[in-house]
């Protein structure tokens, strides 16, 4: 080999290629990643990161492209093929087994032998030889379940290190960390760096990727856009290569005319099912019609958000008052909040919005089943529970025109026209909207956002949560943007732009530094 | 990870897989009557004449039908709220005790209103049986599979202690009631139909059978037509989409667990009140576990559920003809085909698609997906 | 009760525990790897029936261990298949497996030998017979330790031996070796063990294995143990008290080890006491007793003494996100 030959760089990615079905998540991505840097990976939601590094942990294989590690090229098929390269992942969910020890977790895969008595005591002297090194001590006997989030990534991070990763991948590490974990976590991965590891770094925050970063990359829609030095370049830059030059979706939108307030968050706090706090703090004010939009990447507390609001998930604390009236913790009930007039079109509408099983007409009526109109004794009234789902087909162009088919069976516009035209039809004075065109066709998209500018129009009062900038942009009187569960920013769409909004939505806000 | 199932065109979704499932249970317990030396055609030949070849055997046929038929539609009920139930054995039993009491302490009720207050309190009491371990699942999340196991044997031993010691006749050798007067009995058909000049030999096929059959268009009626069975579906179906949609998973576990009880307790009118005359040790003899194959078999529907319940009826009855007639085949076999029909049925139930789907698209000639 | 006679008791009740250990042990391997087994109980039969029928055939106790051994691997195989290549439901894949058990069974017993299923008495010579320890009649006049040792810790047939010996050999193999962490891990969070580069399959295809083994080692001291015979549904309901004890001792070894031998001395009780007056109760009914473990799962798993958290993974068969 030449010695005067330039070092190899740690991860080339060349043409990789990657579809699921009618989605084309990679599309020819060149990537280069040179050994002791840490490399960012930034990019919206759906912009293809995850897909590109799942290829590289051997989760997914490309359709075409080729992998090299170290100017080799490699095959990498499964988990074990990559850790053999000298990969290691960190995932976003951690890979850990809550009820057993940190030691337990990290020899998982990497005994040293059938017994493990050996491979134990080995294993404790190379986690505290590898915690004093990069600051990564832990307890190996404290049980994982018990750690906090942040000493759990740690965990993580150790198994990879403890296999002889030389690269290690950390794909959104900080969604679940508090700043300072966060500030920690920077903290270790530049000692790693020193010590000639490879970093490479997914996120959408791009104030992690100018603190922390030495170079990075843009992918946007599957396609690499871009990759900067970061020395070199500037959040707003990153922000327009992310979002890039998009053509708005322009409809004809007469100004609002926004009436009394009707629904109102108060310091809200909610958490998530493991008892994480997803949303912080969170206020806001909507009148009767406007359409407050509500931007952000996905998983910064959106969800949590509209299911509290909705009745779904009880907030921890903070009060939400309808009509000025604050609702009782009785109330936190989806039923309760659709009798007071609200209607949700939830964010995943197969799996919580509609019944796939069951048929159009029946899936036309999940939430009102138990109103007289499809039925005044016990029994239903088929014909009429039949004809309601046809008159509300009709009038939202949901095709085909099948009362009796399937759910499942209608397209994810179709689907989403149908949950749209129940909620709809019922007449709520306030609506929360989350995702409505995701996954649905340009069609359906285009009738779908009439139809909202028309309920606006009628005197409702809408709260539309999206991650698509541009149907952020083309509904919205109003625009707040949520980044880790806090508002950081409210804007007039007319005051704004994509630019604007992606620094706001990637966490670079007035109030957060 | 192999390629994703090709989709199957409806009617082999709906008919044939069912059909082959069921198929494969009686190709192998052909296959077991051929090791024990037997000829399964000549076997088959024998059980249904057994079943069906006369009156008597259609009498007890149907008998034992009407039986299957409440533990199917009991245990098909509880499927469509995602719920297994595996305690009909149990909450017919405890029902019998309701059946019993009633029909034999409530004498003082006039005339045949007896009969229909025994059949309710036998609803009652296999109901509030099915509704504790209903209640710890919805409320404690304890699991209903192992709970209902376990209330089996809590109802063996329950039963068992008050058959012997509490509500045994005096001077009676066997662990029973005494028996019932007439106005606590569901009349037999041929005693009704002696009457009025038709002739049916005596067989314990009794008046119970339309009540199953009541209850299987209830059943469907509920179950399709009404808010509580589109709640029960909806929780069965997609937990998360009824919480969203105001349903709440606990009370209609709750609820779904009581009404099945009340179906089991259609067993102690079926065996209790028409045909027995008194309670008896172990009455339910595995037909609580018979429900879970009929309600497999018949897809939780009940118009499948009261014709598997009419085929198992055939190879109860007609397993008895055949086990007097060949003494190696015994009634263990119809077990044997019980079992057959839940793995099958149940659990192996997409183990065929995949060459189904790979003959359908040859056939078709279609290229595969 | 004289301590003779609490001797008494207690021997039996270690001996009505016996099946009660193999196959609650069984039930261990199979669940924390994630299977759940409530077929245990069909599998028991299958033991019991293959050990009788070989050891009548072949005229020895070790073919017939051997043969049921055979026996419940294979059935343990099949509910295998079904939970972990077919992912289908694994409570009614056990609920086959007892029916299809329980009717075979005494349907071969019946077809081959016609006495309703029961097979022939089986001579001494091809049973396990009952071991006396050396050094027995030496140590016997030695106070509470002799008898001790006569009664209960002597004179037990070998399978008893082994049957005990799995407990701690099952409590090192899943706490001290590389295939314990494995199967513990992958029963708790799969997706765990598959990033880490292992099979989930066959990690779960080895429970199984192992679960068919020693529930052919219970089902075996039913027929050619503690009986000389094989009789339809002699199992009697020990897989679900089994299933119940593992439940009780929160899926771990030496807990299960206890609550089996409180099981089985409950058992030993439940004749004992029947119909002798207890203060303030009176008679108890032996039904209650019997009742008994199966009443304690219950109140278990409702959370009124103590959480019964099962293995996380338990009964959800493993799919790739993809």
């Amino acid at each position: 080999m030449n010695p005067q030959a330039p070092a190899a760089s740690a991860i080339e990615l060349i043409g990789i290629d990657k579809s699921f079905g009618p989605v084309h998540a990679n599309a020819n991505v060149n990537l280069e990643v040179e050994r002791g840097v840490i490399h960012g990976i930034v990019g919206e939601n759906g912009a293809g990161k995850s897909t590109l590094m799942s290829i590289l942990y051997g989760f997914y294989e490309a359709d075409s492209g080729e992998i090299r590690v170290n100017g080799k090229p490699v095959r990498i098929r499964s988990s074990r093929e990559a850790i053999d390269c000298g990969i290691g992942m960190v995932h976003q969910h951690f890979m850990l087994v809550q009820p057993l020890s940190v030691l337990d977790n990290v020899m998982l895969g990497a005994e040293g032998g059938a017994l493990l008595a050996k491979g134990a005591a080995a294993m404790r002297k190379r986690l505290a030889q590898l915690g004093k090194e990069y600051g990564l001590e832990v307890d190996p006997d404290a049980v994982v379940g018990e750690l906090s989030v942040g000493l759990q990534q740690r965990v993580e991070i150790l198994k990879a290190l403890v296999r002889g990763a030389e690269i290690l991948v950390l794909d959104e590490p900080t969604a679940v960390l508090t700043p300072a974990e966060a500030d920690q976590l920077f903290e270790m991965l530049r000692v790693l760096k020193r010590q000639n590891k490879t970093i490479i770094f997914i996120t959408h925050k791009l104030r992690e990727i100018m603190s922390l970063t030495d170079r990075v990359s843009v992918m946007r829609r599957g396609e690499m856009v871009a990759t900067y030095e970061t020395a070199e370049t500037s959040p707003p830059e990153l922000a327009d290569a992310m979002v890039g030059r998009k053509v708005i979706l322009k409809i004809d939108k007469s100004p609002a005319h926004p009436g009394k307030v009707v629904l109102e968050a108060r310091n809200l706090v909610v958490s998530d099912d493991r008892g994480v706090v997803r949303v912080h703090d969170v206020s806001f004010a909507l009148r009767e019609g406007e359409i407050l939009g509500v931007a952000g990447v996905a998983g910064n507390g959106q969800s949590e958000l509209l299911e509290a609001l909705a009745g779904i998930r009880p907030p921890a604390s903070g009060e939400i008052l309808v009509d000025g009236r604050l609702l009782r913790s009785s109330e936190h009930d989806p039923r309760a909040v659709r009798r007071l007039g609200v209607g949700h079109v939830p964010e995943d509408r197969q799996r919580v919005g509609l019944i796939m099983s069951f048929e159009a007409c029946e899936s036309a009526m999940l939430g009102f089943h138990d109103q007289p109109a499809f039925g005044r004794g016990i029994l239903f009234d088929r014909r009429a529970i039949v004809a309601d789902a046809a008159r509300i087909m009709e009038a939202f162009d949901v095709r085909p025109r099948a009362p009796l088919l399937r759910t499942a069976n209608f397209s994810g516009g179709n689907q989403q026209k149908i949950v749209l035209a129940r909620e709809i039809d019922h007449d709520p004075r306030i609506m929360l909207v989350g995702q409505p065109t995701r996954g649905v066709d340009i069609g359906a998209i285009e009738f779908i956002h009439k139809r909202i500018v028309a309920e606006r129009d009628a005197g409702k009062a809408i709260l539309l949560v999206s991650v698509e900038l541009d149907e952020i942009f083309a509904l919205s009187d109003r625009i707040i943007v949520l980044c880790g569960g806090r508002v950081t920013g409210e804007r007039r769409p007319e005051e704004t732009n994509p630019q604007d909004l992606g620094l706001l939505m990637a966490g670079v806000s007035e109030r957060a530094a | 990870m192999s390629a994703p199932l090709k989709p199957l065109p409806a009617w082999a979704d709906v008919a044939l897989i069912p059909l082959i499932n069921v198929a494969a249970a009686f190709v192998i317990s052909g296959l077991v009557v051929l090791a024990i030396g037997e000829n399964p055609l000549e076997a088959v030949k024998i059980l249904v004449a057994g079943a069906l070849g006369d009156l008597e055997g259609i009498g007890f046929t149907l008998y034992y039908a009407t039986s299957f038929i409440f533990t199917g539609l009991a245990v098909a009920i509880c499927f469509h709220a995602g719920l297994f139930n595996i305690g009909v054995e149990g909450q017919a039993y405890v029902a019998g005790l309701g059946a019993a009491l009633a029909a034999l302490y409530l004498g003082f009720l006039p005339g045949y209103s007896l009969v229909f207050v025994a059949i309710i309190a036998g609803a009652l009491f296999g109901a509030a049986f099915a509704a504790i371990p209903g209640y710890l699942q919805a409320k404690r999340d304890a699991h209903i599979v192992i709970t209902t196991i376990m209330f089996n044997y809590v109802a063996s031993a329950l039963m068992g202690y008050l058959l012997v010691d509490v509500l045994r006749a005096p001077g009676q050798m066997n662990a029973e009631t005494p028996g019932f007067s007439k106005y606590g009995i569901v009349p037999q058909f041929h005693v009704l139909l002696k009457p009025l000049g038709i002739i049916w030999p005596d067989t314990p096929f009794n008046l119970s059978f339309l009540l199953a059959l009541a209850c299987a268009f209830g059943c469907w009626l509920l179950i399709w037509r009404t808010r509580l069975g589109y709640a029960i579906r909806a929780v069965g179906a997609n937990p998360t989409a009824a919480i969203y949609g105001g349903i709440s998973p606990a009370r209609v576990t709750i609820v779904t667990t009581l009404l099945s009880g009340a179906l089991a307790g259609g067993m102690a009118a079926n065996v209790i009140l028409g045909e027995e005359h008194r309670l008896i040790l172990e009455y339910t003899a595995g037909f609580g576990f018979v429900g879970i194959a009929v309600a497999l078999m018949g897809r939780a529907h009940p118009v499948g559920i009261v014709l598997a319940a009419i085929l198992f009826g055939m190879l109860y009855q007609g397993g008895a003809e055949l086990a007097f007639d060949k003494p190696k085949i015994s009634r263990d076999m119809i077990v044997v085909i019980q079992g057959l029909v839940v793995l099958f049925a149940g659990a192996l139930e997409h183990v065929f698609r995949r060459p189904v789907a790979a003959l359908l698209a040859r056939r078709t000639s279609q290229p595969p997906i | 009760m004289g301590f003779e006679d609490l001797l008494s008791v207690l021997g039996s009740g270690l001996r009505l525990s016996v099946p009660l250990i193999c196959a609650c042990l069984a039930g261990l391997w199979s669940e924390r790897s994630g299977v759940v087994d409530i077929g245990l109980e069909g599998k028991i039969l299958v033991g019991a029936f293959a050990a009788a029928a070989v050891a009548t055939f072949t005229g020895s106790a070790w073919l017939g261990l051997g043969a049921a051994m055979v026996a419940t691997i294979a059935v343990s195989l099949v509910h295998g298949y079904a939970s972990i290549d077919q992912r289908a439901n694994q409570i009614v894949s056990g609920t086959a497996i007892n029916m299809v058990a329980d009717g075979l069974t005494a349907l071969i017993g019946n077809a081959i030998w016609s006495q309703g299923g029961r097979t022939p008495q089986l001579p001494d010579s091809a049973l396990f017979n009952q071991i006396q320890l050396p050094f027995v009649d030496a140590l016997r006049p030695i106070p509470v330790l002799g008898p001790v040792y006569k009664h209960l810790i002597s004179g037990h047939d070998l399978i008893t031996y082994i049957g005990f010996a799995c407990v701690p050999a099952t409590y090192w193999a899943l706490y001290h070796t590389r295939f314990g962490l494995r199967l513990r891990a992958v029963g708790e969070n799969p997706a765990a063990v598959d990033t880490a580069g292992i099979s989930v399959r066959g990690l779960r295809y080895r429970a199984v294995i192992i679960c068919g083994a020693l529930v052919g080692l219970s089902g075996a001291y039913l027929s050619i143990s503690q009986a000389a015979y094989f009789q339809p549904h002699m199992s009697a309901g020990k897989g679900f008290i089994a299933l119940a004890a593992l439940v009780f001792a929160k899926w771990r070894p030496w807990p299960a080890l206890a609550t089996c031998l409180l099981f089985g001395v409950l058992d030993a009780l439940a004749t004992r006491l029947q119909g002798v007056p207890l203060p303030f109760v009176g008679p108890v009914p032996v039904q209650a007793i019997e009742a008994l473990p199966y009443l304690l799962t219950v109140v278990l798993l409702a959370g009124f003494i103590g959480k019964a958290i099962p293995p996380r993974a338990s009964g959800i068969p493993y799919v790739k996100e993809r």
